[in-house]
């Protein structure tokens, strides 16, 4: 809550005029959330400091947001906005600096058209993705960027650093664009959950970036996270629930992706920036996790990318580039199903809804039906799918609905083929007898389809490498755990003897000579139903056999 | 009714059926229905075509007028109440439908043809309006009618009633109850499970458990009642004489006895009927044939009179050979019948040529207790409030009986291996991994508690709890309740404070409590321990067999540790040893609060509180030095630097005020358990009957490393002094840190008087009484220290009786006290880290708060935690556990001001 703006320009105190503020008045200036005051620690020939201070009022804060505030939350009260220079310092900046942010000066235009000798100064800058994130957003404007990050709390050195930087910037740099980058980049900076500011704030702070943001190398980040917070966040139930346990609500979220939204033309997809795993994996969205039946948009594009090249593999590599895993293990299940000639399937865990959405533009199915126990997650599926634009002969063949793997469901019941893809490693072990119950034993579809990564292939993972979370680091951080092909073969054995289901395992992805293929695959018939069919149990892949029956 | 004057003609029809009216237009059947039954009973497909039309008379609508009569009298028969029908149906395919409609709900189906003569109706129809057809309209449907009657008694009515003349304004209906309907019977009972022919351990059983037997009958000198539930015959040694003596017992009415499969086999093999000879249908038959003829009649007579299923007990018990779900109860139809015979089963046969039974317990969520037989098992178990009793005697096994409402088991063993069974005695089916059904939890619910009435969950609310169940939360069969939301009192005026003891007091002393207890609140996170002396005892109370002896979970029902669970568990087991001594009970659920903070809470320390702490030590420091430079050059910013002065002091206030809760800790070492209520144990929900005393005097002698006391002192709120003294005892604890106290009444609040008493407890609510604490109404039940161990002569239970507000103490009628069971008043600095660093700069406006909702939610989650430990004490199935439970955690999901 505090900018200080020095300039070295001769005479110095000629910033008063540049900035429309005399250095020898202290000067208030109302907000809806609090009280701003313009003062000059310094005013000299060679050195004049202005200062931008701005109080927050907490309470005002929440009142000031008025009908659209997202209800009840703690974070609403106890909060870094009277501290930190964030959302609401940009907006009283762009209020209090107007004009010089317009690079207008009746007095002095010369100097207002022209780069100065600027030192902007905040104390206290959050910056999620740490003070390397000031430095490239920062220096690719001319800026010489000084960030040094603050500790969490001297007394509990374990905790590390906050997010939070002291920033100076120094360069020479005209006062409007310096003000502009300020506006601009104090948000993305701070990335909060919630702008704090109305919707129409955001959508001027994307204006102010005319001129030099569409050249920025980092455009597609700044971008990103500009857009990926546009969403109204009303809370939920949901995220009272994690309130009540002392839980951070982002690390309860479910493990659904969210597609990238209105993103400008020619932006790379989400997640193929490289920093986005290293820098903010706890809690950036960015992180494109891979989500229950859905999958990470990132994870094999990184894999193919950071291999180091001469590496072997690199070759088959490069064609792996244009298909992530995702695609591959939704294509893989696709083909499974088609090969075995099922005609209805029930996506248990279908996240936002990929798959669900690939098997309803195929024909072969005459019932496609999405499962999931995110509301959330549900909410985006059909958002995905285009629900209420869907023509009814479509819709007809369609069912989405919240339930749960451990609850038994006569929903659940009456489908040729269940898929469980990427969805088990989701279940607490001791919660996953409760699920082959429920599944295998009473909603006993002919079959059963469960992927679930490999994880002797995480070591083809560069961001999952020891030096970056430990031998133990997972694909996601909603796993709760991640099999060895052995593991997974002797659990699916287990399921298959006690509920009677013989079962053929597959790779997804390129099955790696060493450590197997990123994704298993298992693929479980009912032997009664197969018996009953008068069928041999076929050998999959002899799909001919299959279809006939 | 023969006898009532004149000539009443007595039509008779089951108390619950399909009534269908069948006449032709005009015959009177409206008036005659409006005569005899009630409105909501008499569907008319009139009124279902004015439904769909708007015009009564609109044949066009005729189609659609019949599928919502259809659907308006499936939904009631469904429901079990009588229906009536009011159309012609006088064409066979009507009626048939409507028959085929009660076969599909399990309910018999009564015909009453008004028989009257076409001129009749012609005349009526021409005097009325609304009736625009032609003679011609009644003269078809009356021809329909002749037609009909000749064979109506085909359609597959239990009985038609055809009147005519002046029998139909004459006509008396009643009601004939159902055969299975003996709800009026209230026991006690021996309920006993299958015989098959071994008279001398029946006649042990039967002595064991107070019987006097003779050779043909047997009495229970305190009125018990037997039930049998079938397969007295075949296997064993003496057929007949079991026969024998059942057959005294239900005729002198001391017995009451259903069918099994192997008397509807033995009837039909008697009858000379052609069925296979095996499964011990043998040996009946060699015995009966040494029986006099005279016996042989009686005998097929009784079995082959035997009936399905019995309801007794008004409805709460329910006894069938093979068990019977509850859409069946007290229903009859063919299938209801063959369910109750031969089970659910699926058409498949096992290895050993047997028939395969569908697990229908599992999926069983009726009220009614279940008792049954017929398949052998080595151990009767409870799942869902069923119980299979046939253990097998005729096999080695032993035969067993259940007393209820006892709910105790009784066997005896057998004397020998009369029978080889075919396949060896096991569990019949793997034991249920505690499996919930969706249906159990989701959507808009509503349940009821005995502590606050029925509770409603709102659908958004469930939904939810549904994801944070499923994703997060531990073994539903180990989470058996869930701590209730906490409101604060009513805001302080006192200044600097928001909040302070003394309108605690006051609200408890207004709602007429005398006594409350000041605990000490932890500052760390809420932890439920569930907590098993051994992993039998764990496999018997919990269900769980995986060899794991308890776990320790939050308030939103997650586990603490990854994989430090198993080794709290151990030690917690080890610090409440005494307890199973005490308790008498080998398990027992614990409410604690776990310690340190950061322990659970770190991320959110972290994210929040010292993310807010640093910025502020970043940016204050910096902001009264610009300001202290502004000064220096004579700029006035004193009431800026002044500001900026008191908030870093603020800031720093926050700080200690977090990092006071947050200490390092390595594996367990550092984490500390502070048990301050024991919520359950064998057969008691203590935490409803219970007096704060006996929980902390018991938790006090815990001695552990791992348990930390919970600090409290009594106030007799009456004295000025007590009360002024707590206050100096709160001020000092927050003083020196601590978050706060809890204030609760001190003995258990009075409930609705006259609920259930829980099994092996005195502690009921209403009946509690200890010294000080005299109810106006007078209602005191047993000294609430019996059973609680050496609580007598404790200082702290004695006070000056206090009248109580008539209105809390148990009044007669009273459904549930309106009392908060705690109310938390927290410390000046403490809530620092609830209202912000700065918020004793702005006290006057946030005094304005608003506290109703969250009270109001405190009642409710109280009411349906206790509800949940009620249900595990009194051995309810885990469904009914988890109902209340899986409630608390979806109201937990309203919005409230988190502040409070």
């Amino acid at each position: 809550m505090l900018l200080t703006i020095s300039t070295t320009v001769r005479p110095a105190t000629d910033l008063g005029f540049l900035l429309h503020k005399h250095p020898d008045r202290v000067r208030e200036f109302g907000q809806s959330f609090g009280t701003a005051t313009v003062f000059y620690p310094e005013a000299g020939e060679d050195r004049c400091t202005a200062a931008l201070l701005l109080e927050v009022d907490p309470v005002r804060l929440v009142r000031s947001r008025g009908k659209s505030s997202p209800d009840f939350s703690l974070g609403q009260y106890v909060n870094d906005r009277p501290y930190a220079a964030s959302s609401l310092l940009a907006v009283t900046l762009a209020d209090v600096f107007r004009t010089a942010r317009a690079g207008r000066c009746a007095s002095r235009q010369e100097l207002a058209d022209r780069p100065i000798p600027l030192e902007l100064c905040l104390p206290a800058l959050p910056c999620r993705g740490g003070a390397d994130l000031a430095h490239r957003l920062f220096e690719p404007l001319g800026w010489q960027v000084e960030a040094s990050a603050v500790p969490l709390d001297e007394a509990f050195p374990e905790w590390g650093d906050s997010r939070y930087v002291r920033l100076t910037l120094r360069g020479e740099v005209r006062l409007a664009d310096a003000l502009n980058h300020l506006y601009v980049l104090l948000p993305v900076l701070d990335d909060a959950k919630h702008y704090w500011v109305a919707d129409d704030e955001v959508d001027k702070l994307i204006r102010a970036g005319e001129g030099w943001l569409a050249a920025h190398p980092e455009k597609p980040l700044i971008a990103r996270r500009y857009l990926g917070r546009r969403r109204a966040l009303a809370r939920t139930a949901f995220a009272r629930l994690a309130e009540v346990g002392d839980d951070v609500e982002e690390a309860l979220e479910p493990p659904v992706e969210e597609e990238p939204l209105d993103l400008p033309a020619g932006e790379e997809p989400v997640g193929t920036s490289a920093e986005a795993h290293a820098a903010e994996k706890p809690t950036g969205d960015e992180v494109a996790g891979p989500p229950i039946g859905d999958a990470s948009a990132g994870e094999p594009i990184r894999q193919a990318a950071e291999r180091p090249m001469g590496d072997a593999a690199a070759a088959a590599a490069e064609d792996e580039r244009r298909v992530p895993l995702n695609v591959l293990r939704r294509e893989a299940v696709v083909s499974v199903l088609e090969e075995i000639g099922v005609r209805t399937v029930i996506d248990l865990g279908c996240g936002s809804g990929q798959l669900v959405s690939a098997l309803l533009s195929g024909p072969a199915f005459a019932k496609v039906t999405g499962v999931d126990v995110s509301a959330h997650a549900l909410a985006l599926a059909a958002r995905r799918l285009k629900l209420d634009r869907m023509p009814e002969a479509k819709r007809a063949r369609l069912e989405l609905f919240q339930g749960s793997l451990t609850y038994t469901d006569a929903r659940f019941a009456g489908y040729d083929a269940a898929v469980l893809m990427e969805v088990v490693e989701h279940v607490d072990p001791p919660r996953l007898p409760a699920l082959e119950r429920v599944v295998f034993g009473v909603a006993r579809p002919a079959h059963v389809i469960v992927t679930t990564p490999n994880v002797e292939h995480n070591i083809r993972y560069e961001f999952l490498a020891p030096e970056k979370g430990g031998p133990a680091a997972r694909r996601h951080p909603d796993h709760r755990f991640e099999w060895t092909r052995a593991e997974f073969a002797e659990w699916a054995a287990g399921v298959g003897e006690t509920y009677g289901y013989q079962v053929d395992f597959r790779p997804v992805g390129e099955d790696d000579p060493e450590v197997g293929p990123p994704t298993q695959m298992a693929v479980f018939t009912s032997i009664a139903r197969a018996a009953r069919d008068h069928a041999q149990v076929p050998e999959l892949g002899d799909d001919r056999s299959l279809r006939g029956a | 009714m023969h006898d009532h004057a004149g000539r009443a003609v007595e039509v008779s029809v089951p108390g619950m059926s399909l009534v269908v009216l069948v006449g032709i237009s005009g015959s009177g059947k409206s008036t005659f229905a409006a005569k005899h039954f009630r409105p909501t009973q008499v569907i008319s497909s009139d009124f279902c075509r004015g439904l769909v039309s708007d015009d009564e008379t609109d044949q066009a609508a005729t189609p659609d007028a019949f599928d919502l009569l259809h659907h308006i009298v499936g939904t009631r028969l469904r429901r079990g109440l009588l229906t009536v029908v009011d159309a012609t149906n006088v064409q066979w395919e009507a009626r048939k439908k409507l028959i085929e409609l009660a076969r599909s709900h399990d309910v018999l189906a009564d015909a009453i043809v008004l028989d009257v003569p076409e001129e009749v109706a012609i005349a009526r129809n021409a005097a009325r309006p609304d009736r625009p057809f032609g003679a011609h309209v009644i003269t078809r449907q009356r021809k329909d009618l002749r037609r009909s009657l000749s064979k109506i008694s085909k359609d597959g009515f239990r009985r038609v009633h055809v009147l005519r003349g002046d029998d139909i304004a004459d006509a008396v209906i009643t009601y004939e109850k159902a055969w299975t309907d003996r709800t009026d019977l209230t026991g006690p009972f021996d309920i006993i499970g299958d015989v098959h022919g071994c008279r001398s351990e029946l006649e042990t059983l039967l002595r064991d458990l107070g019987w006097e037997v003779t050779p043909t009958g047997a009495v229970h000198p305190e009125g018990r009642t037997a039930v049998f539930v079938g397969d007295l015959v075949d296997r064993g040694p003496d057929t007949p004489g079991v026969l024998r003596l059942v057959m005294g017992m239900v005729a002198a009415g001391t017995a009451l006895c259903v069918s099994g499969n192997h008397e509807q086999k033995l009837v039909r093999a008697l009858d000379g009927r052609k069925v296979r000879v095996a499964h011990g249908l043998e040996r009946s038959l060699e015995q009966f044939a040494a029986e006099p003829e005279e016996f042989r009649t009686a005998a097929r007579a009784f079995m082959d009179g035997l009936i399905s299923h019995y309801r007794l007990d008004g409805g709460r018990l329910v006894v069938a050979h093979a068990g019977l779900k509850e859409a069946y109860h007290g229903r009859a139809s063919g299938r209801v019948r063959a369910f109750a015979l031969y089970g659910d089963t699926t058409g498949e046969t096992d290895e050993y040529g047997l028939p395969v039974r569908y697990p229908w317990a599992n999926d069983y969520r009726g009220r009614a207790m279940v008792v049954y037989g017929h398949t052998p098992i080595p151990e009767p178990e409870w799942v869902n409030n069923t119980i299979c009793l046939d253990t097998g005697v005729v096999f080695g096994g032993r035969l067993t009986a259940l007393r209820y409402p006892e709910r105790r088991l009784v066997s005896v063993p057998a004397e020998k291996m009369w029978y080889e069974p075919v396949r060896p005695l096991t569990s019949s089916a793997a034991r249920d991994p505690g499996v919930l059904d969706i249906g159990d939890v989701d959507g808009t619910r509503y349940v009821e508690t005995r502590y606050g009435g029925r509770i409603k969950i709102a659908e958004e609310n469930s939904r939810a709890a549904l994801e944070i169940m499923s994703r997060f939360a531990v073994d539903p069969r180990w989470l058996v309740y869930l701590p209730p939301t906490m409101a604060p009192p009513e805001t302080s005026s006192l200044d600097g404070y928001l909040e302070h003891p003394a309108e605690a007091f006051e609200e408890f002393a207004r709602a007429g409590v005398s006594r409350v207890v000041c605990e000490e609140k932890h500052m760390g996170s809420r932890a439920i321990a569930v907590l098993a002396r051994t992993p039998e005892a764990a496999a018997r109370r919990f269900g769980v067999t995986d060899g794991s002896v308890g776990t320790v979970y939050t308030r939103t029902g997650r586990p603490f540790f990854d994989d430090l669970t198993a080794e709290l568990v151990d030690r917690l087991r080890d610090a409440v040893s005494p307890l199973w001594e005490g308790l008498r009970s080998d398990w027992v659920v614990l409410d604690c609060e776990l310690l340190p903070w950061s322990a659970k809470a770190e991320g959110l320390i972290r994210d929040q509180y010292a993310s807010v702490g640093a910025a502020a030590a970043a940016a204050l420091p910096e902001v009264i030095r610009a300001l202290e430079t502004a000064a220096g050059r004579g700029l006035d910013v004193g009431g800026q630097l002044d500001h900026a002065r008191r908030r870093a002091g603020n800031a720093a206030r926050f700080r200690d005020a977090y990092a006071r809760y947050c200490w390092p800790v390595s594996g367990l070492d550092g984490v500390r358990l502070a048990p301050f209520q024991i919520l359950a144990c064998e057969g008691r929900a203590t935490a409803v009957g219970e007096p704060h005393a006996w929980h902390l005097d018991l938790l006090g002698r815990l001695e552990s490393d791992i348990i930390t006391p919970t600090r409290h002192v009594f106030v007799s709120l009456d004295s000025e002094e007590e009360r002024a003294a707590a206050v100096e005892w709160w001020s000092a604890l927050t003083a020196e840190g601590g978050e706060g106290m809890v204030v609760k009444p001190a003995d258990p609040l009075p409930a609705a008087p006259g609920l259930p008493g829980l099994p092996g407890s005195q502690a009921v609510p209403g009946q509690q009484a200890v010294p000080g604490q005299q109810g106006a109404s007078g209602q005191q039940g047993a000294s609430g220290q019996q059973g609680a161990p050496a609580l007598s002569g404790d200082p702290l239970l004695s006070g000056e009786p206090v009248p109580g507000d008539p209105t809390a103490e148990g009044t007669p009628g009273v459904r549930r006290s309106r009392v908060q069971p705690g109310i938390k008043v927290r410390g000046r600095e403490y809530l620092r880290i609830i209202y912000g660093p700065d918020y004793t700069e702005s006290l006057d406006v946030l005094r304005r708060r608003f506290p109703g909702k969250k009270r109001s939610l405190a009642l409710r989650e109280q009411a349906l935690g206790l509800e949940a430990l009620t249900r595990l004490a009194e051995g309810d199935p885990l469904w009914r556990v988890h109902e209340a439970v899986f409630a608390v955690l979806a109201l937990e999901s309203e919005p409230v001001d988190p502040r409070l």
